[in-house]
């Protein structure tokens, strides 16, 4: 189990820093795509160990523990999001909200409609 | 009480695994699995950080009532940061290379969408300073882009917490509208989700979404989410601010 978490939290832990430094690189003092560069970093660690036939079902088991946290994670997130504070800041919050999802999911159905997403 | 708000951490475990047992019941027995149990869920935590918010006037929803603060740590970016990375564990490598230059454009694509649909309403509700337009117009992108905007930008006002509150609406609506959407816009190919994620932005509210349409795609469309807000950052106060400018003063 611990060496599945803990290949995870290397992977994180490399991941964020090659973000902050790109972050830092660019001057925008934020944390750039930093858990993008932790999941390729884990799906490459993860691919190289397969191969090297190391990926022992322990290790599996750490990872897909996980794994299967990250919906409850999730249904936690949501529940300590600031909803009453994203409704009470008036008419132009939420109109720019949901506009700004609505035209993107209107964009996808077109692209989706022209067959360019399969 | 105490004892409890001293095991906090603890009992968002159990919170969390009442809420899922509440929505799986429901999802089977009330509306027949038309409606996948993540969705219910995440549509119950939201519910709830609305009670918990109204009820202690703070910040962070139900976490902010002393035996719930542990829901906060559960669900806070560490730990979303952890398990969306342990999520992507058996997600095909060759999805990415194959689908990069599609979404790389789908990012540009995406900030640019969301900036503009944002500098739309804020003229429709009668801004008229371009400063102003512009953090609200990056708030629209990602609650994390408009403070970033404003502090570069040199604005201190109450658009940034507009800002703030538009791009916590879009994370909420990408949450409720994505399972909803999602077969209607043909989401359900890792391509699909890649664009999407791209497109839209938000990490959590990507990654709630596709949890409630389909889990697998939940890697493809949260990687590129990450990118977004970086991308957002770097275009908002610079290129889309000039751009802004450069289109108030030809309109006005």
């Amino acid at each position: 189990m611990i060496y599945g978490t803990a290949i995870i939290s290397g992977c994180l832990l490399a991941g964020n820093f090659a973000g902050l430094l790109l972050g830092s690189f660019l001057g925008v003092g934020i944390n750039v795509g930093g858990v993008g560069f932790s999941m390729i970093c884990l799906l490459c660690v993860t691919n190289w160990l397969q191969r090297q036939n190391r990926l022992h079902p322990n290790v599996k088991t750490g990872i897909n523990f996980w794994k299967g946290m990250y919906i409850p994670v999730v249904v936690a997130m949501s529940a300590s999001q600031n909803v009453v504070s994203a409704l009470s800041q008036g008419a132009v919050a939420i109109a720019a909200g949901i506009a700004a999802v609505f035209s993107v999911i209107l964009f996808v159905h077109w692209l989706s409609k022209r067959g360019l997403l399969t | 009480m105490n004892y409890l708000a001293a095991n906090s951490l603890v009992m968002s475990f159990l919170f969390v695994g009442l809420v899922m047992a509440a929505a799986e019941l429901f999802s089977k027995h009330v509306v027949h699995e038309r409606i996948h149990s993540s969705a219910i869920a995440i549509a119950i935590g939201l519910a709830m950080a609305y009670v918990g918010g109204r009820l202690s006037g703070g910040s962070s929803g139900i976490a902010d009532i002393g035996v719930f603060t542990g829901v906060g740590v559960l669900g806070g970016s560490m730990f979303r940061d952890f398990t969306i990375v342990s999520a992507s564990f058996g997600a095909d490598l060759g999805e990415f290379k194959k689908c990069g230059k599609a979404g790389v454009t789908a990012l540009f694509a995406g900030v640019i969408l969301s900036f503009l649909v944002g500098m739309i309403i804020a003229l429709a509700f009668g801004y008229s300073d371009p400063e102003d337009i512009t953090v609200i117009a990056a708030g629209t992108v990602s609650f994390i882009t408009g403070p970033v905007t404003a502090s570069s930008l040199g604005v201190a006002s109450e658009v940034v917490a507009i800002s703030i509150a538009a791009g916590v609406v879009k994370s909420i609506s990408i949450m409720i509208a994505t399972p909803i959407a999602a077969k209607h816009i043909g989401l359900s190919t890792p391509k699909a989700a890649i664009v999407y994620g791209a497109m839209m932005g938000s990490t959590s509210g990507i990654s709630a979404g596709l949890a409630a349409t389909d889990e697998r795609l939940v890697p493809y469309g949260a990687m590129m989410a990450t990118f977004y807000m970086g991308l957002g950052c770097l275009l908002c106060p610079t290129v889309l601010y000039w751009i802004t400018c450069a289109l108030l003063s030809t309109v006005f």
